[in-house]
């Protein structure tokens, strides 16, 4: 107890009002003596290749071009991804098919019972199947081509670009790098929210990250913009069409990410934008090889290993709820039935809504959850043709706002189950947490609803 | 097998976690933009039979302790006390990273310089004279490229050296006006009364001066806990920043 009574002795001793003072003297003394030292060690012998960065970044950043071209670089890179995605979809997917004779054959010589039949193949292996073929081949795209932008130095110039709009909401310019992080995973993005040191301006990032589509909604998004809103087209018109849609989907998050930031700053969290330096690193070319190996193992691992975790219990659930009969059907037909009119105002159907809700995990499963809540048996539909898919979809009354809607929903609403536990971590406030709930969810149901009365309303379906 | 512990600090995107990678093996996510790293890390590397923990700190411009990582990074050196400090300074930003560079000097002596991103130094024309550094800071600098695992060899026996003893540093310690260092001279005594040689007491003096109220927060709560005879040890824990880098 003695230390701390002379350290409280101590501290109470020394003057606040030289504080301001004090820092300003070490600040400067410690920039004079880094000139002195460099002036000493460092010979710099071209001027000229010191400025290369700054002419690249005079069009990177630049106020006619930097948005122009921002688009164009999404854009190709969703472009890419879609269209070299489809092929390798479906050679995992007849791949899997082809596996799951042999297990289907393995069970059956070995006389196992029908029901665990049912769990391990129908359920379990069908929906991790699923998950990967459909899940797999867009990320190995994506990622790779996502890290060697990161790795190039362009993320900083994308914060740049977009740091008038962000200020101009209330926000924090950086929140653009967390957003960016947020494509990938936005349960990842959350912890790289502490790179904003205002906790205002966190909390901000914070509460907005899930508008922009994670690794587990793209697949959805890609999905459902290629059969039902490029539907009329064909070949590479086809591709550039879902391609524009989805890059839609990602402009609307974008800018609902910039209402509600504008909204919570002008009434939860009031305050003024703080002002930071933005860092623009050197241009520096990226180790190509390297960069694509790594994003592409990783993602793969990440993949896998949240396919085994989440997914193969979600199938099993799912399976379950799909076969115990309470009267004369299931228990997820109860369920469905029971949010259908809701669902129905919103444009979707209980079957959707239903999915979402057992999704909550994790986003990547909502769809195969989907697919087997629609096949009366209760288990997915082999994985064979993406296109096959659509008739399922057809048969259950889809339309083209059925799906806009489903993408607008899984745009908008609540973040996945880990993205919540990583920002009760970060907040530690339930209050927070359960805005970052119930904000999201409320837009989703919102923005779908009015979607869907004024198409309704127009005769459009 | 002893293992040291070593702390890899420096301003953002300087290619310390491009560092970490090429020397424990491991795979963190590395990208050319500032703040990436928010978590610390800590991965093995080994070298003539030692084994060294390499602990990845996130990238700051100082140490003041101005936000989250700073405070992160700060109290790792300070309380955990890592066996050597490594600071990775961009060679094609040399003065800006000496600022950090020269704050770590005064918290510690066990402190390797490493002037990284040499191959982009030099394609930009910048000639950087490491002896004459390694005469003026008082600690090894050694000039690497993290990313073509250039230099490795050196920095590897240099930490070898550091860790055993077998390296006698003389770091540079920052001078300031005489007013302030009248100041620092007398709190510092007294601090060292308190604390013996448990902290630095120039540089608890200097923050003290400073006002870094997080700081001596940190230290009254270290002091009371370890009264009630709890542990001293754990700051990362307590500062709810450890190994949590992909948790999803």
């Amino acid at each position: 107890m003695e230390q701390l009574k002379r350290l409280e002795a101590l501290t109470a001793a020394i003057p606040a009002e030289q504080v301001e003072d004090v820092r300003e003297d070490i600040v400067g003394e410690l920039f004079k003596k880094s000139r002195e030292l460099c002036s000493d060690a460092v010979t710099v012998t071209n001027r000229e290749l010191l400025y290369r960065s700054e002419r690249l970044d005079r069009i990177f950043t630049s106020k006619l071009w930097g948005f122009p071209i921002m688009l164009a670089m999404l854009g190709i890179i969703f472009y890419l991804t879609i269209a070299g995605a489809n092929v390798p979809s479906s050679m995992l997917a007849s791949f899997f098919g082809w596996i799951e004779g042999y297990l289907t054959l393995a069970f059956q010589a070995l006389h196992a019972p029908d029901w665990l039949h049912g769990i391990l193949i129908l359920g379990l292996f069908r929906g991790t199947a699923w998950v990967i073929s459909v899940m797999l081949p867009p990320m190995a795209i994506f990622f790779p081509a996502f890290a060697l932008l990161e790795n190039y130095g362009y993320l900083p110039r994308v914060a740049f670009n977009l740091d008038r709009l962000f200020k101009k909401t209330g926000a924090h310019g950086k929140q653009s790098l967390t957003m960016a992080m947020g494509f990938g995973c936005n349960a990842a993005a959350i912890m790289s929210t502490r790179i904003i040191e205002s906790p205002r301006e966190r909390m901000l990032a914070i509460l907005t990250n899930n508008f922009v589509p994670c690794n587990g909604r793209w697949p959805t998004l890609i999905l459902l913009a290629s059969l039902f809103m490029a539907a009329g087209f064909s070949g590479g018109a086809q591709t550039l069409v879902t391609a524009s849609v989805v890059m839609g989907m990602v402009l609307i998050g974008v800018v609902v990410t910039l209402s509600v930031s504008w909204g919570l700053s002008k009434t939860a969290l009031k305050g003024v934008p703080s002002h930071y330096t933005l860092e623009l690193p050197p241009y520096r070319k990226p180790k190509i090889l390297n960069t694509i190996l790594r994003s592409t193992l990783d993602k793969t691992i990440y993949v896998l290993r949240r396919a085994i975790i989440v997914a193969a219990p979600a199938g099993v659930l799912t399976w379950i709820l799909a076969n115990i009969h309470i009267g004369d059907s299931s228990i997820l037909l109860h369920f469905v039935h029971f949010l259908d009119p809701f669902a129905q105002a919103l444009g979707l159907d209980g079957f959707i809504l239903m999915a979402f809700i057992i999704g909550l995990p994790a986003n990547e499963i909502v769809l195969p959850i989907l697919l087997m809540g629609y096949l009366a048996t209760g288990s997915l539909t082999e994985v064979t043709d993406m296109f096959a898919l659509k008739q399922i979809f057809l048969d259950q009354g889809w339309t083209w706002l059925t799906a806009l809607n489903m993408m607008l929903f899984s745009l908008l609403h609540y973040p996945c189950g880990t993205t919540l536990v990583n920002i009760w971590k970060e907040t530690k406030s339930a209050k927070w947490t359960f805005l970052s709930f119930a904000i999201p969810t409320a837009i989703a149901i919102g923005v779908t609803f009015i979607v869907a009365q004024v198409v309704r309303a127009l005769g459009w379906v | 097998m002893r293992t040291y512990t070593v702390a890899l600090a420096g301003n953002p995107n300087t290619g310390k976690s491009t560092l970490f990678n090429a020397l424990t093996g491991l795979k963190q996510h590395t990208g050319n933009w500032s703040g990436k790293t928010v978590s610390l890390a800590s991965g093995n590397y080994e070298y003539k039979d030692t084994r060294f923990r390499f602990i990845d700190l996130p990238g700051t411009y100082s140490l003041f302790s101005n936000s989250a990582d700073e405070e992160v990074a700060r109290d790792y050196i300070i309380f955990e006390k890592p066996d050597v400090t490594l600071l990775v300074l961009d060679s094609t930003a040399l003065e800006r990273s000496l600022n950090l560079a020269l704050q770590v000097l005064e918290m510690t002596d066990r402190v390797i310089v490493c002037l990284n991103l040499m191959d982009e130094a030099k394609k930009k024309g910048i000639k950087i004279d490491a002896r004459k550094l390694t005469d003026q800071l008082g600690v090894p600098v050694i000039p690497i490229s993290a990313r073509n695992n250039d230099g490795l060899d050196t920095l590897s026996e240099q930490l070898l050296l550091m860790c055993t003893g077998q390296t006698r540093t003389t770091p540079y310690r920052m001078k300031y006006n005489e007013q302030l260092e009248s100041q620092i001279s007398r709190l510092e005594s007294e601090l060292r009364d308190i604390f013996g040689d448990e902290y630095p007491s120039r540089w608890l003096a200097i923050r003290f001066l400073d006002g870094d109220q997080k700081l001596i927060a940190t230290l009254k709560h270290r002091l009371s806990v370890s009264d009630k005879g709890g542990m001293t040890h754990g700051a990362a824990q307590a500062l709810g920043s450890s190994n949590s880098g992909h948790s999803c």
